[in-house]
C-alpha cells in the first residue's frame, strides 16, 4: 500500500485560459471552445491528435457529452469529473494518471463552469434529498469559524487577526491587479477591506473570494514525448488527492485551526516529489485563498510555516509577489473568483506561465531566478471538518 | 413549544417516575397540519414508544381543556400537551394582548402525584364569541361585552357544579386559576367566585395564551400551592369548564425543571418588525440564493431517532459518540457495532462559532456554533434565541427542539443549540 506517484512520467505541453469574469455575453460551451482551442495552439495540435478528453465541471454540465457536442469532437472518450472545488485539478489528476499507464498518448482536460447563469449570489450547491437536518450554511461561515479558533489557540488577538486577514486580501489583489485574465483588476486598500459589508463571522466582502465563469484546458502527453509538442514542457512532480472522512464535524479534538485532510495531502505530495523543505524548495504556490483565513491556515498545512507562525509571516510578507515564497502570484479565487471546474486548472495555468518564463514582468517572480524549481498548486473542496485537498507539484526540468 | 414544555415535565416528574405514559394527548387551536398528525412530532421528539398513542385534539381553544380533562379522568398515565400561538393583525388587540406558549402534564397515579383530582363541571354553549377560518390570522369578536356577560354567567354555573361534583364548600377553595379570552373577562369572571385567591393568569407578562393557557395558568397554581390546599382551574371557551385538584404533599417535594418566573426572566426584548416577519405579516427581502429544499419524508423516516429524538450513536468500543449517528467506528475498523447515544438533554460547549449575514433562515442572521458536549460527540449546529455578540468560545448550550424552515408545506424539525446564561 503505497502513493508512488508519477513523478516526471508525465508533462503539460499546452495550456488554454479564459479570462475569469461574469461573463454574460458566453455560455459555458463558448467558454469551452475558447480554452480549448488556445490549449490546442499552445502545443501546435489539432482535435484529432487528442486520443481521450477529461471534463471537470461541478455542476454546469453531466456527462462528457456537453463538452463532446461544444468541440464536435468524433468518437472519443470523454469523462466527466466532479470532486467539489477540487473538480478541475481532478480531472488533469485522471487525465494524466491515463497517459502514465499507457492508455494514451495525448489527451486534454477541460474545466469549465457557467456560475453566473443562476441568479444567485455565491456558490450554491444543487440539493441532493435528505432528511433536513444537514445545515445550511454558507461557506464564508463555514470557514470564518477559522478566525476565533485560530486567534485563541495562539494567542493572536482580534485587531491583529484582522491586519493578517487584511494583509492576504491585499496582495492578492494587488497581484491580480497585474493580471490580464483576472476578475479584479484593482488594488484595494486596508481601510477599503476593513471597512467593506460583513459577510459572516469578521469577514467581510474581500475576505472573500468572488465568484465568476471560465475555463481552461491543459493538454497532456508522457514526459518523452514531451518535446514533440514544445520547448519548455511542465513536468509533473507530483498529485496527491484526499477526501476526508468528516472527522472534524464529529471529533472534539478537531480545533478548527487547520485542515488536516491537507495536512495529510502535502506530505503525501512532498514525498511523491522528493521535497524534504517545502519552505526552501517551493518557488511558488497557488492556493484555494477561497477566503482569507483559509489561505492563512494552508501556509502552515502546506508546511511552508511552523505551527502558529504564519499570521507573523503573513504580516512579514513571506509570501507576497516579491517574497520568499511567493503565493498567489497571479490574483487567486480573491481576483479571479471560483469558476469550480476551472480554479485547479488556472492555476496549474499560472505555475505554467510562471515555470516557462512567460509571466508578465510585473508579476515575474525572484524566487525561480534564485533558484527554487517547483511551483505548488493546491485546491480544497468542502470545508474545515469535511474537504477533499488536491496538491499538485509541477516543475520545468526533469529531476 | 409543545415538545420543549412536554421535556421539562417528564424531567420534573421523572425523578419518581421514569416510565413512559400510555399516551400522549396534544391540544392546539393552530396546529401545524391537516389530515396527518401533529401529536407524532412531539412523540418522536420524546422517543416515546411507538405503542404510546398520540392523540391531537384540536382546533379551538377548548381543546386544550378537552385533553386535560379526558386526561384527568380516563385513568392511567397520560401526558398531555397544550400549546398555542395567539396571532391577529398588526396593531389590533389581540396582536397586543396575545401570547405563544405551551405547558405540559403527567397524569398518572401514585405517589409521585402532586395534585389530585377532585372533580369537575362544564357548561357547553353555542355562542359567537371569536371565530376564525382555518388558515386566517386573525379572529374576529362579535361583541366584547356580550362575551363577557355570557362567559362569566357560564362559569359561575359551571363552578357550582363543580363544587357540588366534588363535594366541595367555596370556603374550601384555596387558590382560583381563570383562563379566559381577554384578561378582562378572566378578571370579570374571578371577582364573582368568591376565591380567597385569584392566581395570575400571566395575561399582562404572557399575554392571553389561548389553547396554552389553562396550562399556564395551572402550572402557576401548582408552582405556589400549598400541600392539601385546593386549586379551581376556571375556564372560559364556548363555555365553561372547571376542575378542582387538590395539592399533596408531593407538592412540596415538587421543583419545576423550570419555573414559569425564571422562563420570563430569561426574557429578552423583541424588534416589532422580526416580529411582524416571523409572524408573516411582512414580507423580508430573502437572500439572492437557493431556499432549503423539502426534507424527504424516505429519508426523515430512516433517521427519525435522529431528526426528532437527537439520538447519535455511541461506539461500544471506545465510547466515541456520533452525531448523526455513524454505523462505521471512528477508525474505520467495525461495522455496526454502535449504541444509542440520545443527546437532547445533554450539554456542550462552543468550540468556535460564525454569524452568517448570507444564508437563508426564517430569522436571519444565523448564529452558528460548533459544540462539543459533554462525554463526548460534536456538532455544529445553529444557535437560536441567541444573539451574536453573545456567543463566545467555551459559552455553554443546550438543545431546544425547533422547526428550521418549511418547504412544500413541510415543517422541517431539528434541534438548535441555545446558549446558556447565567
Amino acid at each position: 500500500m503505497a502513493s508512488h506517484g508519477i513523478r516526471d512520467r508525465v508533462a503539460i505541453v499546452g495550456m488554454g485560459c479564459t479570462p475569469f469574469i461574469e461573463n454574460w455575453g458566453k455560455g459555458l460551451d463558448d467558454l469551452m471552445i475558447d480554452a480549448a482551442n488556445d490549449a490546442y495552439a499552445s502545443a501546435g495540435v489539432s482535435k484529432d491528435d487528442i486520443d481521450a478528453y477529461w471534463f471537470g465541471t461541478a455542476q454546469s454540465a453531466m456527462s462528457g457529452i456537453p463538452l463532446a457536442r461544444a468541440l464536435q469532437l468524433q468518437n472519443k472518450p470523454v469523462t466527466r469529473v466532479e470532486n467539489y472545488c477540487a473538480t478541475g485539478s481532478e480531472a488533469l489528476r485522471q487525465a494524466a494518471y491515463a497517459v502514465a499507464s499507457g492508455a494514451y498518448d495525448l489527451v486534454m482536460v477541460v474545466g469549465a463552469e457557467k456560475v453566473k447563469d443562476t441568479g444567485y449570489q455565491g456558490l450554491n450547491a444543487f440539493p441532493i434529498a435528505n432528511d433536513g437536518t444537514a445545515r445550511t450554511l454558507t461557506a464564508a461561515a463555514m470557514f470564518s469559524m477559522i478566525v476565533p479558533a485560530y486567534g485563541h489557540k495562539f494567542g493572536v488577538d482580534d485587531d491583529t487577526m484582522r491586519s493578517v486577514l487584511t494583509h492576504i486580501a491585499a496582495k492578492n489583489h494587488y497581484n491580480g491587479a497585474r493580471n490580464s485574465r483576472a476578475q479584479f483588476r484593482k488594488e484595494i486598500s486596508a481601510e477599503q477591506i476593513e471597512k467593506a459589508p460583513k459577510m459572516a463571522g469578521t469577514l467581510g466582502v474581500f475576505d472573500c473570494a468572488g465568484v465568476a465563469d471560465g475555463s481552461a484546458a491543459a493538454i497532456v502527453c508522457r514526459a518523452e514525448d514531451a518535446h514533440k509538442y514544445t520547448d519548455k514542457p511542465i513536468y509533473v512532480k507530483a498529485l496527491s488527492f484526499v477526501a476526508g472522512n468528516g472527522s472534524g464535524l464529529i471529533d472534539p479534538a478537531y480545533d478548527y485551526t487547520t485542515f488536516p485532510e491537507i495536512a495529510a495531502c502535502a506530505v503525501d505530495a512532498y514525498a511523491q516529489a522528493g521535497v524534504t523543505n517545502a519552505r526552501e524548495q517551493v518557488a511558488m504556490a497557488e492556493v484555494h485563498d477561497c477566503f482569507t483565513p483559509t489561505e492563512l491556515v494552508l501556509m502552515e498545512d502546506l508546511q511552508f510555516s511552523e505551527r502558529g507562525t504564519a499570521w507573523q509571516e503573513v504580516l512579514d510578507g513571506v509570501f507576497d509577489l516579491d517574497g520568499e515564497l511567493p503565493v498567489n502570484p497571479d490574483g487567486g479565487l480573491k481576483s479571479f473568483g471560483h469558476p469550480v471546474g476551472a480554479s485547479g486548472l488556472r492555476m496549474m495555468f499560472e505555475a505554467y506561465l510562471q515555470l516557462r518564463g512567460e509571466a508578465p514582468e510585473e508579476r515575474t517572480i525572484s524566487s525561480l531566478a534564485a533558484g527554487r524549481k517547483l511551483a505548488l498548486t493546491h485546491n480544497l473542496g468542502g470545508y474545515p471538518g469535511e474537504m477533499v485537498s488536491f496538491i499538485s507539484l509541477l516543475g520545468a526540468e526533469l529531476d | 413549544m409543545g415538545v420543549e414544555a412536554a421535556r421539562l415535565a417528564l424531567r420534573s416528574s421523572n425523578s419518581s417516575n421514569d416510565t413512559s405514559p400510555d399516551s400522549l394527548i396534544f391540544g392546539t387551536a393552530l396546529p401545524s397540519y391537516a389530515d396527518r398528525s401533529n401529536a407524532t412530532a412531539i412523540h418522536a421528539a420524546l422517543r416515546l414508544p411507538a405503542g404510546v398513542p398520540a392523540f391531537d385534539m384540536g382546533s379551538s381553544v377548548g381543546s386544550a381543556t378537552a385533553a386535560l380533562r379526558l386526561g384527568l379522568t380516563s385513568g392511567g398515565s397520560k401526558l398531555v400537551v397544550l400549546s398555542d400561538m395567539r396571532s391577529g393583525l398588526a396593531g389590533s388587540a389581540d396582536e397586543a394582548a396575545g401570547g405563544d406558549a405551551a405547558a405540559a402534564f403527567v397524569l398518572g397515579e401514585g405517589d409521585a402525584v402532586v395534585a389530585e383530582y377532585l372533580g369537575g363541571a362544564s357548561i357547553t354553549e353555542e355562542f359567537l364569541d371569536r371565530w376564525r377560518a382555518p388558515g386566517e390570522i386573525r379572529s374576529k369578536v362579535w361583541d366584547d361585552k356580550f362575551s363577557e356577560v355570557t362567559y362569566v354567567k357560564a362559569g359561575r354555573s359551571a363552578y357550582a357544579s363543580a363544587l357540588t361534583a366534588a363535594g366541595l364548600e367555596a370556603s374550601q377553595v384555596d387558590l382560583v386559576a381563570v383562563a379566559a379570552p381577554t384578561a378582562r373577562i378572566g378578571s370579570a369572571l374571578a371577582g364573582k367566585l368568591g376565591a380567597t385567591k385569584v392566581v395570575d393568569d400571566l395575561t399582562t407578562t404572557v399575554g392571553a395564551t389561548g389553547a396554552a393557557q389553562p396550562g399556564l395558568v395551572l402550572a402557576n397554581a401548582l408552582e405556589q400551592v400549598e400541600p392539601g390546599q385546593v386549586i379551581a382551574l376556571v375556564v372560559c371557551a364556548d363555555g365553561a369548564e372547571v376542575i378542582f385538584l387538590r395539592a399533596t404533599d408531593a407538592i412540596a417535594r415538587y421543583t419545576p425543571a423550570r419555573s414559569i418566573a425564571s422562563q420570563l426572566d430569561g426574557g429578552a426584548p423583541l424588534a416589532y418588525g422580526r416580529f411582524l416577519s416571523w409572524r408573516g405579516m411582512i414580507n423580508v427581502e430573502p437572500p439572492r440564493r437557493p431556499e432549503p429544499a423539502r426534507p424527504s419524508g424516505t429519508a426523515a423516516a430512516r433517521s427519525g431517532d435522529w431528526k426528532f429524538g437527537f439520538v447519535g450513536s455511541r461506539d461500544t468500543t471506545d465510547g466515541m459518540v456520533f452525531m448523526p449517528p455513524s454505523r462505521v467506528s471512528f477508525d474505520g475498523t467495525r461495522t455496526d457495532e454502535m449504541e444509542p447515544a440520545p443527546m437532547a438533554d445533554v450539554v456542550g460547549t462552543i468550540a468556535t462559532f460564525t454569524v452568517d449575514r448570507l444564508a437563508y433562515s426564517p430569522s436571519p442572521p444565523i448564529v452558528f456554533a460548533v459544540v462539543d458536549f459533554d462525554g463526548g460527540g460534536r456538532l455544529p449546529i445553529e444557535l437560536t434565541d441567541t444573539d451574536a455578540d453573545e456567543v463566545a468560545i467555551g459559552g455553554r448550550v443546550e438543545m431546544t427542539f425547533r422547526r428550521l424552515f418549511t418547504a412544500d408545506g413541510i415543517h422541517n424539525y431539528f434541534w438548535k443549540g441555545k446558549l446558556i446564561r447565567g
